[in-house]
């Protein structure tokens, strides 16, 4: 029998740099993004504060995962979790985890050329986005049938890519596609695409912004192709980049769906006593917090193994426990949140459905948690 | 105390040889699992020789004190042992009251002379400690004991019954939480705390059959019992602030408990070869995508309860809702023990029906056992349902229900 884990000893590693950047990031997303800040900003066609964005930028968080040559402050990802989980939490709308999650896919597989033009300006707030998502809406992104033809010494895309997510505000796309007839990836810039190209979609949380992208009549030249041998492996690190940052967004999220029951539990009253006094509500509500509990050590222990090549298995199977695990507990949470506010958890004005959409969105994006436990499975069981 | 790292490197190389070399074989019955289990007397004499085994190689209460029968070095020894012990689901430590509870509480509150008197014997098992708390009429509502003690001269007279009594049929003393004064504003007022024999006269055992068929727990009754008034521990009408500190020594919320095991708990892996041995559809359970599917979800579970332990460590990934995670911890493992019990069963189709005794139950029929002794921690130390309210009220600020 083979027990993926045994190995790593169970510890977790959390630098002192780590320690300053998650209080830093508590501190400014509880001030910057109250609650009336995020539904404005759902109702604006943008979707995110531009002078925030410029602010995060300064305070180098763009660049915690990429290295010091690049402009960036030579940390990893696990300092990237950091960040996200406050942004979570406070519902924090921004282009952050797209931008980091192309970045990433750069790292991974740009050239050097690539890397010298894109990492230091996305450093500097340079917002950039991914094209991974098909209509098939399968979760595999190796399950590729967008194209990039060979016409005239350039490339000529085909298809159609869905769930874009900022690309509006984007300066740049990572498209991915089949590039004779292998994974590849092509960056496509902001001048390059034809007007009516992007077109937004309605989506299940209001504080993202989705579009649909037809590649048909977009042309980019060979050279702004990702190196095509480090595809494959840079598909895949991004998928579990993604679903890294997705679970600290939602550990994020929980929290802030647990910090609102538990108010309304203190403070509303029913047949003259505090609702919270009865232990139908309370025991869930608990039963939140070791969810939440949970999940956070599972995303911390993901994050301390994040890109160990030595674990490679090891972290894998980390990242899609926390995956799984975040976005089973945010479900729940954020699903009794709704219930627990009676009647008014029936109400747009609630802000329980905001935890709800965003446990909706995380658990659906890159994953379900029954498709990650299949993942699981075959690394665990084997 | 400084640990040399490398000090630590030799010690588990030891350790590590000293169990491949000394690990109890098969005694050929069934044992128990937990200290709550103990149900017969030669399941009780092959542990204590245990316990004493492991005691004498040096290997338990090694960073008690010296002076009083420990070992005196640093807990990182004891935690290698500990984690050995853990890793090669050795049997338990009998002896678990005296060692996590009773000996940890008389170490940091007690005399001279009581740490000279029982400290030694906890370690080698010579003297079995059983703990007095829980009542006929008072469960989970601990601070409500009713049980008397009342002062005459220089002893207390006894009076009323204690349940749920692990081990008392083999104990020599109990750690006793008793009513001193019941004319007081609150029911925490006027209790008392001792550290009782139980060879006093007007002392019956009567042993309770429990779920499984077995024996393992007690009530035990006092009638006119006298007890030396030197057996109290801290000052009289103060006894609740002891037993909370007894607590906290049971739920780990407070370190400097002896070592060694309290129970071999059933781990997934366990559950996993179980998966590959028995046949769904004349294939190994383990192929079925089901099956597959809930095997993850437990591994997960297991893994998510570790990983909490290693957070609490890290403060900066803590001190949001501060005691949430050492709090969760009884709560978490007993249910999840409760809940893999039933699944292994689900796994052996209808031999699941087949009980303890029958050739044809599976492992002796332990999973059949675990299931129903999983209720012991579900319930005892406070159910379940009432940890969620203690979680609820302390953690989250939730008004009392």
């Amino acid at each position: 029998m083979s027990l993926v884990g045994e190995s790593s000893a169970w510890k977790i590693a959390f630098s002192e740099e780590q320690a300053q950047l998650l209080e830093v990031a508590a501190a400014f997303c509880r001030e910057k993004s109250p609650i009336e800040k995020v539904r404005a900003l759902m109702t604006e066609e943008k979707g995110f504060d531009k002078s925030l964005w410029d602010e995060i930028a300064s305070l180098g968080w763009l660049g915690v995962a990429a290295p010091e040559s690049y402009g960036g402050s030579g940390l990893s990802l696990a300092e990237a979790i950091v960040l996200a989980e406050p942004m979570g939490r406070r519902l924090f709308a921004s282009p952050f985890f797209t931008t980091t999650l192309a970045a990433q896919m750069l790292i991974r597989a740009g050239t050097e050329t690539q890397k010298k033009r894109w990492l230091p300006k996305i450093c500097e707030g340079t917002i950039a986005t991914l094209a991974l998502h098909e209509p098939h809406g399968d979760w595999d992104l190796t399950n590729i049938t967008a194209r990039a033809e060979e016409r005239e010494g350039g490339l000529r895309l085909v298809g159609e890519k869905r769930f874009v997510l900022d690309a509006a505000a984007a300066e740049m796309i990572l498209v991915s596609v089949l590039h004779k007839d292998a994974p590849a990836c092509v960056i496509v810039e902001k001048a390059a695409l034809p007007k009516a190209a992007l077109s937004r979609e309605t989506v299940i949380d209001e504080t993202k912004r989705s579009y649909r992208l037809k590649l048909d009549g977009i042309t980019a030249d060979c050279q702004s192709l990702l190196s095509a041998e480090k595809m494959t492996d840079a598909l895949h690190h991004v998928h579990l980049a993604a679903i890294l940052l997705l679970s600290a967004e939602m550990c994020g999220g929980l929290s802030g769906a647990l910090d609102l029951t538990v108010e309304y539990l203190n403070t509303r009253r029913q047949f003259d006593r505090f609702i919270g006094s009865y232990q139908a509500l309370k025991h869930p509500t608990v039963d939140m917090l070791t969810g939440w509990d949970m999940a956070r050590s599972h995303l911390y222990y993901a994050a301390s193994l994040f890109g160990k090549m030595a674990a490679a298995d090891d972290a894998e199977a980390a990242v899609r426990m926390a995956k799984a695990s975040a976005s089973d507990a945010f479900a729940f949470g954020s699903d009794r949140c709704i219930q627990f506010h009676g009647g008014m958890g029936f109400t747009y004005e609630c802000d329980a459905q905001l935890y709800r959409r965003r446990a909706l969105w995380g658990e659906y994006m890159h994953g379900d948690s029954a498709w990650h436990r299949a993942r699981l499975a075959d690394i665990l069981l084997k | 105390m400084a640990v040399d790292k490398e000090e630590l490197q030799e010690f588990q190389k030891e350790v590590k040889a000293w169990f491949d070399a000394n690990a109890p074989k098969d005694p050929g019955f069934l044992l128990p699992q937990s200290f709550m289990e103990v149900g017969t007397d030669k399941q009780f004499h092959f542990l204590r020789d245990w316990q004493r085994e492991v005691y004498e190689a040096g290997y338990l209460g090694m960073a008690w004190p010296e002076d009083y029968g420990g070992g005196g070095k640093p807990q990182p020894f004891q935690d290698i042992v500990n984690r050995e012990m853990a890793k090669r689901s050795l049997p338990f430590m009998v002896n678990i009251i005296g060692l996590s509870w009773a000996g940890p509480l008389i170490l940091n509150m007690g005399t001279e002379a009581q740490k000279r008197a029982y400290i030694k014997n906890i370690l080698s098992a010579e003297d079995i400690w059983c703990q007095g708390f829980s009542e006929p009429d008072h469960g989970s509502d601990l601070a409500n004991a009713q049980l008397r003690a009342k002062k005459t001269g220089d002893h207390y007279l006894l009076n009323g019954s204690k349940i749920w009594t692990t081990l008392a049929h083999v104990a020599k003393y109990m750690i006793l939480l008793a009513r001193t004064d019941s004319q007081t504003n609150t029911k925490y007022e006027g209790l008392s705390f001792f550290l009782a024999p139980m060879d006093a006269p007007g002392i019956e055992i009567a042993p309770i059959r429990k779920l499984t068929g077995e024996y393992g727990f007690n009530q035990v009754f006092f009638a006119d019992s006298p007890l030396p008034a030197d057996c109290l521990m801290g000052e009289e009408g103060e006894g609740w602030m002891v037993a909370v500190k007894t607590l906290q020594f049971e739920r780990g919320a407070e370190g400097g408990q002896a070592g060694g095991t309290s129970m071999v708990r059933t781990s997934v892996g366990e559950v996993v070869a179980l998966a590959r041995t028995v046949k769904r559809g004349g294939r190994p359970a383990i192929e079925d995508a089901h099956i597959r599917d809930q095997l993850v979800r437990f591994l997960m579970e297991e893994k998510g309860m570790r990983l909490n332990g290693a957070r609490a460590k890290i403060k900066p990934l803590a001190s949001e809702r501060p005691g949430s995670l050492l709090m969760s911890v009884k709560l978490l493992e007993s249910e999840f023990q409760r809940r893999l019990g039933a699944f292994a069963l689900s796994l052996q189709g209808m031999n699941a029906a087949y009980y303890m005794g029958d050739p044809e139950a599976a492992d002796r029929g332990r999973w059949q056992r675990g299931l129903f002794n999983a209720f012991s921690a579900t319930i005892g130390g406070g159910t379940s349902e009432i940890q969620k309210n203690i979680i609820g009220e302390r953690v989250l600020g939730l008004p009392k229900s």
